[in-house]
C-alpha cells in the first residue's frame, strides 16, 4: 500500500502536456516587474531608485523583519519605476521595474561560498536568508525562518515535497528528473543547518521517472529515503504529506515544527543548491506554462519578474480563445485579470484555460450528498460550513473548524450542486479572523 | 496579444462535472429495474401507476413553483425519482386517483412546504405512502397475487398471521404479492449495486440496515433470509434509506442510521400491529438524522482534544 491520507480527489491530471518536455531557458525578458512582496511575512523595502543601474543578483529589496526575505534583481539594466504594480494576488503591490540592457551582467558580490562541508549551520542559514529563498511550492514562507525553530521546538525529520499534486504542473517533476543531485544537495544543506539526520523525499507515483532519478541521487547519503506516494490530490498539502510519511498530525492551528517536521519543496532545495554552487540568489525558477489555451505548453526556466504575457508568447501564444489565466494550478491558483502580472518566487505554473473549458454553472440547493464531506482531506463538513457562511453564522462556522480549512478546493470540485464551497469557507475564515483581531 | 477579457473567479478552477441532475437521473434509471420487474409480474396496470405518479409528482412541483413565483426546476429530476419511488411502494391495484393524491402529498407536504429540493427532513415518497396507508387503509392493503391475478395476502402477512412461509426463490425473483417495486429482490439488488458502483449510494446504509435485520430476526427466532427478501426491505434499504437529502452526511452516521432503521423494522415486524415496518423505520430514522449528524461530526485532522 502506498502512503497517503484520508479524503482527497482524483481530478484529471493533464500533466501529459508538459511532463516529458525538458526545461527550456526562457528568453531574457525585456523588462521585469519585481514585487516587493513575494513571500509570507513583511514586504521588503526597495533599496534602489529610478535611474539606478542594477546587475543580476544585486539586492533591490531589503527584508527588515525576521519573517521576510530579501529580493534581488533578475536582469541587469536600469530601474525605470518603483511603484505599485499589478500582483498575482489581485491588489497592486510595490514593485521595482527594471528594463533589461540585454547584457545579463552578474553583480560583483555574487561569488560561490565555501563548500557545504566547510560551512557551519549558521553560515548555511545566513546564505539561505541572504539569497532570498522562500518556499517555492506557492505559499512562499521564508525558508530560513523555517530552519530556525524557536527554542523548545525540536526537529527530527525533514520532508522534501516532490508530490506536485496540482493538476497540469510539472515544474518539480522535471526538476527532479533533470537535476536530482541539486535537490539532494539542497536537502543536505537543510539537514546540516538543522542538525537533522532523517529525511524523506515524497513523490506521487505518477512520476516514476522522478522517483527513479531521486533514488539514484540519494544513493550513498545516509538517512535520506525516497517515498513513493499515492497519486491523489492534495497529496502535496503540507499536512497531508506529513501524515502520509510520518503518520503524525499537525495540531489544529499549529505548524509542522509542532510535530518535529520541516517540509520544503523540491524547488526550494534546488534553489539552495544553486546558492551553494554559484552564490547566485533566487532570481529564477522553473514555471510550467500550460493548458489547452496555449499553443505549445512548456516548462520554462524563468527570471523572477517576467510578465506572464512574455511567457505565453514564448509558448506560441494563445490557442483558441482564452477564458481564464491562472497563476498556479487549477485547484489553488489565482485567476488573473491582466497579463502584465509577473512571475514570482512561488509561481509554479501559468495555466491558460480555453473559453469553452471555463464553465459557470448556476449553484443549486445542496442535496446533502456528502461528496464534499468524503473529499475533505481535513475531515471537515464543507456542506455545513458553506451554509453557515451563506447565512453569516460565523460562530457556528468557527465551531465546525472553518479555520482548519486548507482551501484545497476538493469540496467545491466534487459538489454536484455547484456550490462554491471553498469560496464560502474562505469568506468565513476571513470573517472569523477579522473578528478575532478586534 | 490582443484584448481578451479573462474570467476572474475563486479557486478551484476545475469541476468534476458531477451534477444533481445526473445523480437524480441515474437513480431514476436504476429504479427502472424494479419498475420493469413490477410491470412484468403485475401487468400494464403497474406501468400506468408508475407513469401516473411520476407525472403527478412533476406537475405538482412545477405548479407549486409557478404559484410561488420561483423558477421551475423539475428538470433536476428529483420529482421524477419521488414519483417513481411512490408508485413502487403502492399496491398494483390502487385506484389511480388515489395514487395521484399520494403524489401531490409527497411533493407538496413532503418537500415543497419545507422549501423544495434539499430542505425536506423526511423522504417525500414515504410521506406520500404513509398518508395513503392511513387514509385508504383497505385499498392500500389489497394485494394482487401475480400468479393468478386474485387478491391475497403478502408473504409477510402470511407469515405473521398464519405462520406460512414463502419459498426463497419466489421471493428473490418476485412473483409474490406486494407493492409494485418491492417484490423482486434481484431487480432491486441490481439497481442498488449499480448506484453503489456509480458512487450515488453509500454501501454503508444498505449493509448496516440489512445486516441488522438479519441478525436481529435470527436472534428473535425468525428466519433471517425470509425477512431480508420479504416485504419492502430491499427496496427501502437500497433506494429509500439511501436518499441523500434525508440521511446523515457522515460515514459513521450512515451506519447508525442503517442499524437504527433495522432495529425498528424488526420491532415492528415481530411485535407491532403491522406486518411491515420499512416505511416507518426509515421515516423514524429521518427524524433522527439531524441528531445523528451532530453526534457523529468526525474528528478533524489535527484536532486537539479540549477537556
Ligand atoms: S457536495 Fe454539494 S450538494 Fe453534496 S453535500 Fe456537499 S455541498 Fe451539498
Ligand atoms: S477547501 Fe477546505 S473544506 Fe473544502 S475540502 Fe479543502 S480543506 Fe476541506
Amino acid at each position: 500500500m502506498l502512503k497517503t491520507f484520508s479524503g482527497g480527489i482524483h481530478p484529471p491530471y493533464n500533466k501529459e502536456l508538459t511532463k516529458h518536455k525538458p526545461v527550456e531557458k526562457a528568453k531574457l525578458p525585456q523588462k521585469v516587474i519585481i514585487p516587493m512582496s513575494q513571500h509570507v511575512g513583511a514586504p521588503c523595502e526597495p533599496v534602489v531608485k529610478v535611474g539606478d543601474y542594477v546587475k543580476v543578483g544585486q539586492k533591490i529589496g531589503e527584508a527588515k523583519a525576521f519573517v521576510s526575505a530579501p529580493i534581488h534583481a533578475s536582469v541587469s539594466g536600469k530601474v525605470v519605476a518603483v511603484e505599485p504594480r499589478p500582483h498575482a494576488s489581485g491588489a497592486p503591490v510595490m514593485s521595482v521595474v527594471i528594463e533589461s540592457d540585454g547584457m545579463d551582467e552578474v553583480y560583483e558580490g555574487v561569488k560561490p561560498p565555501k563548500s557545504l562541508d566547510e560551512l557551519t549551520p549558521d553560515e548555511i542559514k545566513n546564505l539561505i536568508r541572504d539569497a532570498g529563498i522562500v518556499g517555492m511550492g506557492g505559499a512562499g514562507f521564508p525558508t530560513q525562518v523555517k530552519l530556525s525553530p524557536p527554542p523548545g521546538k525540536t526537529i527530527d525529520t525533514i520532508i522534501v515535497n516532490g508530490a506536485e499534486c496540482e493538476p497540469y504542473l510539472t515544474a518539480d517533476h522535471r526538476l527532479m528528473v533533470e537535476r536530482p543531485d541539486d535537490v539532494v544537495l539542497g536537502l543536505r544543506a537543510i539537514m546540516k543547518a538543522t542538525g537533522v539526520k532523517r529525511a524523506y523525499i515524497g513523490i506521487e507515483d505518477n512520476k516514476p521517472d522522478a522517483i527513479e532519478a531521486m533514488k539514484e541521487a540519494v544513493k550513498g547519503f545516509n538517512g535520506i529515503e525516497v517515498v513513493p506516494l499515492a497519486t491523489k490530490y492534495p497529496q502535496g498539502g503540507e499536512k497531508q504529506l506529513i501524515y502520509a510519511i510520518t503518520g503524525r498530525e499537525v495540531p489544529s492551528g499549529g505548524l509542522p515544527m509542532d510535530v518535529h517536521v520541516i517540509v520544503d519543496n523540491a524547488g526550494t532545495c534546488a534553489a539552495i543548491a544553486n546558492v551553494l554552487k554559484t552564490g547566485m540568489p533566487l532570481i529564477e525558477r522553473i514555471t510550467t506554462v500550460t493548458g489547452a489555451g496555449v499553443k505549445e505548453p512548456k516548462n520554462l526556466l524563468v527570471r523572477i519578474g517576467t510578465p506572464v504575457e512574455e511567457l505565453i508568447e514564448q509558448c506560441g501564444g494563445f490557442n483558441g480563445e482564452p477564458g481564464k489565466v491562472i497563476m498556479g494550478g487549477p485547484m489553488m491558483g489565482i485567476s488573473q485579470a491582466q497579463l502584465e502580472v509577473p512571475v514570482m518566487k512561488g509561481t509554479s505554473g501559468v495555466l491558460v484555460l480555453q473559453k469553452s473549458e471555463v464553465k459557470t454553472n448556476e449553484p443549486m440547493p445542496c442535496i446533502r450528498c456528502a461528496r464534499c464531506v468524503d473529499a475533505c482531506p481535513i475531515r471537515l463538513l464543507p456542506t455545513y460550513l458553506g451554509k453557515f457562511a451563506e447565512r453569516g453564522m460565523w460562530d457556528e462556522a468557527e465551531r465546525y473548524h472553518a479555520l482548519d480549512c486548507i482551501e484545497c478546493g476538493c469540496c467545491a470540485y466534487v459538489c454536484p450542486a455547484n456550490i462554491p464551497l471553498t469560496q464560502l469557507i474562505r469568506l468565513a475564515k476571513n470573517r472569523i479572523l477579522a473578528s478575532k483581531k478586534k | 496579444m490582443g484584448e481578451y477579457r479573462f474570467l476572474i473567479s475563486s479557486s478551484p478552477h476545475i469541476h468534476s462535472g458531477e451534477s444533481v441532475q445526473r445523480i437524480m437521473f441515474s437513480v431514476a434509471g436504476a429504479l427502472l429495474l424494479p419498475t420493469i420487474a413490477g410491470v412484468y409480474f403485475f401487468g400494464y396496470r403497474a406501468l400506468i401507476l408508475v407513469v401516473t405518479t411520476t407525472l403527478a409528482a412533476v406537475l405538482t412541483e412545477a405548479i407549486f413553483q409557478k404559484l410561488r413565483g420561483k423558477p421551475v426546476t423539475v428538470w433536476d429530476g428529483s420529482a421524477i425519482v419521488t414519483g417513481m419511488l411512490l408508485a413502487l411502494n403502492l399496491p398494483p391495484g390502487l385506484p389511480l386517483w388515489m395514487a395521484v393524491v399520494g403524489s401531490v402529498i409527497s411533493i407538496a407536504l413532503g418537500k415543497m412546504i419545507y422549501g423544495g429540493l434539499g430542505t425536506n427532513p423526511f423522504n417525500p415518497a414515504l410521506v406520500g405512502r404513509v398518508f395513503l396507508t392511513v387514509t385508504f387503509p383497505v385499498q392500500m392493503t389489497t394485494w394482487i397475487n401475480p400468479v393468478d391475478g386474485t387478491t391475497g395476502a403478502t408473504p409477510l402477512a402470511l407469515m405473521k398471521m398464519q405462520g406460512i412461509p414463502t419459498d426463497y426463490v419466489r421471493l428473490f425473483i418476485g412473483n409474490v404479492g406486494g407493492c409494485i417495486g418491492e417484490t423482486s429482490a434481484i431487480a432491486i439488488l441490481l439497481g442498488g449495486l449499480y448506484l453503489i458502483y456509480r458512487g450515488y449510494v453509500d454501501w454503508r446504509i444498505p449493509a448496516s440496515y440489512l445486516g441488522t435485520v438479519a441478525v436481529l430476526s435470527f436472534i428473535l427466532g425468525g428466519d433471517p433470509i425470509f425477512h431480508l427478501l420479504a416485504g419492502g426491505l430491499m427496496l427501502g434499504a437500497f433506494f429509500m434509506a439511501t436518499d441523500m437529502v434525508t440521511t446523515p452526511v457522515t460515514k459513521l452516521g450512515r451506519i447508525i442510521f442503517g442499524i437504527g432503521a433495522g432495529i425498528f423494522v424488526v420491532l415492528i415486524r415481530f411485535y407491532g400491529g403491522y406486518p411491515e415496518g420499512v416505511s416507518f423505520s426509515i421515516l423514524l430514522m429521518n427524524a433522527f438524522t439531524p441528531i445523528i449528524n451532530r453526534l457523529t461530526v468526525p474528528r478533524i485532522y489535527g484536532e486537539v482534544k479540549t477537556r
